[in-house]
């Protein structure tokens, strides 16, 4: 398996579970590991680390259900295939700028990562679509209590698993969910919701995580708490608080149908037109809209079917997804370019946008039927 | 290791870097933009470091010199510069330090989580396997070679218990 030959792949986050489904995009769980008597990587010798990377990559590859995955030295990628994992949340951004001694194993359909030497020695990671906490748990749980079979944890009793950052000590776990809020970020109640959710021990972060923006009205939400509560505990809440988000959504959806229906249309039916006709697209914009036009399929004004097309563009208008279609060291402007005809192809094949539907819609249906 | 300062309240960088003079002592504090507001730091008459840290500041910087682990040499300013320790035993090291640490960064003190039983049981059984070990070269080296088979057994029936253990879970 090769860089090219993932995108090409299934992924679990495109093309995963139960396929696509409003504003819980997908679920991730992960656990950080450490292994015992080594120094954490951010305080380990170059040499330890090497060690450390080499142990982790043999190991791994004993692990039976692991048989089929890949390993990828972080050293040996281009800075276009790093960028290609951090966007398909496979590696950190930490990690992508590590400079020697780090790696990742990427399992099949890209469920399932395991970061070697990032800010833990490792850090398992397993991917949902759509809003799976507790399958998630189950996979991960079962392939953590694989490979204890082979790596000597650092565990004690009092503290759980020992990890570099007392913010991950206990159960190493951090559950997070994407959440595709238009509705509410639309209608500037987003800081609001941040500020509740922290209050309840969550935390709200953009696309890519610490530090990121909240490209294209998609949010991370997780637990902040690692120690204290039981892996069941800390997700129970944390779906409880989800649950509360998307009554939040659903209601700012309805809201804005209600009193600012035709601002609405304007601004979907502005979205569609620049998809279809413009010429050079930044990142950024193209998120933008592509979280429009996912609005737009979630009220009914484009079909269903193309809910996946959507999603997987969103991927695909992605920097680094874009740059390795391109030759060489081709600029923003070619980027620009590239993007906007990935995307005027694409839309303009699409059935135009159903203004009506909101004119004499029952807006109850705005509510998902479950999630 | 992290190339940029990080915030001393939370993990993102440090943008604002603040230094006041406390009880004679310089103290420095680097924060990101979202805490220094939250903490004030925007109004300069409002905010003061000792109130941030005030568990922090009371030991003299001399007691926090001599605060090392044991097993890597990361020190007590090595854990207040980037907010990670150095290494598993860093934990009892930085004992005394650990529960204002801890406290309301949690929502406890105690791990109530998964236990890794399947390592456990494996390190259990190779401290055994050595002790047995033992036994047998000094039963031999004593000649009495009856206790010796009996350890040999015991030690067979060990290793057949640790084969049984890693290839249960490594074929699931």
């Amino acid at each position: 398996m090769t860089i090219p030959s993932l995108i090409k792949g299934k992924s679990e986050i495109v093309h995963g579970g139960g396929g696509p489904i409003p504003i819980v995009l997908s679920t991730r769980i992960r656990l950080a590991r450490n292994l015992r008597g080594l120094p954490f990587p951010g305080w380990a010798k170059v040499a330890q680390k090497c060690e450390i990377l080499a142990h982790a990559s043999d190991t791994l590859g004993d692990v039976h259900s692991l048989k089929s995955a890949k390993f990828f030295n972080i050293e040996k990628l281009s800075d276009t295939e790093k960028h290609i994992l951090v966007e398909r949340h496979l590696i950190s951004r930490e990690l992508s700028e590590s400079n020697h001694s780090a790696g990742v194993l990427v399992g099949r359909n890209q469920a399932c990562s395991i970061m070697v030497n990032e800010e833990d020695h490792l850090r398992i990671q397993l991917l949902r679509n759509g809003f799976e906490l507790d399958k998630a748990w189950r996979s991960i749980d079962t392939l953590d209590t694989k490979m204890e079979g082979r790596f000597d944890y650092a565990f004690c009793d009092e503290l759980g698993y020992l990890t570099a950052c007392p913010t991950n000590l206990g159960t190493g776990m951090r559950a997070s969910v994407m959440m595709h809020l238009p509705g509410l970020f639309i209608s500037n109640q987003m800081e609001r919701v941040i500020r509740a959710v922290n209050q309840l021990g969550m935390v709200v972060r953009g696309l890519f995580g610490e530090g990121s923006d909240a490209i294209g009205s998609i949010f991370q939400i997780s637990n902040q708490h690692t120690l204290g509560e039981s892996e069941k505990e800390i997700l129970a809440r944390l779906s409880k608080v989800l649950l509360e988000i998307v009554k939040h959504e659903c209601n700012a959806r309805l809201l804005l149908v209600e009193s600012d229906r035709l601002k609405l249309m304007d601004k979907i039916g502005r979205g569609f037109g620049v998809l279809c006709n413009s010429h050079l697209l930044n990142s950024k914009e193209s998120m933008s809209l592509l979280s429009l036009m996912r609005f737009a399929v979630d009220l009914g004004m484009l079909p269903e079917e193309n809910r996946a097309l959507i999603d997987r563009l969103f991927m695909e208008s992605q920097p680094g997804h874009v740059q390795i279609r391109l030759t060489g060291d081709s600029g923003s402007g070619e980027r620009d370019f590239y993007r906007a005809s990935l995307l005027r192809k694409a839309f303009s094949g699409l059935p135009e946008l159903n203004f009506d539907i909101l004119l004499d819609q029952d807006f109850v249906k705005l509510f998902p039927e479950g999630l | 290791m992290a190339k940029n300062i990080k915030c001393n309240s939370c993990d993102n960088p440090a943008t604002v870097h603040l230094t006041q003079i406390v009880n004679n002592q310089i103290h420095k504090v680097d924060l990101c933009e979202k805490c220094a507001k939250d903490k004030g730091v925007a109004d300069p008459g409002g905010f003061s470091i000792s109130d941030m840290f005030s568990g922090e500041l009371d030991s003299s910087p001399g007691n926090e010199n001599e605060l090392t682990c044991s097993a890597c040499g990361f020190t007590h300013a090595d854990f207040r510069r980037n907010g990670r320790f150095g290494c598993a035993t860093c934990y009892l090291s930085f004992e005394t330090i650990l529960e204002e640490t801890l406290e309301g960064m949690h929502s406890g003190t105690h791990h109530r989580g998964k236990v890794p039983q399947v390592m456990l049981g494996r390190l259990k059984n190779q401290v055994k396997i050595e002790r047995v070990e033992r036994s047998l070269n000094d039963a031999v080296a004593a000649e009495n070679y009856e206790a010796a088979a009996r350890f040999r057994d015991q030690l067979s029936s060990l290793r057949a218990e640790e084969q049984s253990r890693s290839s249960l879970h490594s074929n699931q």
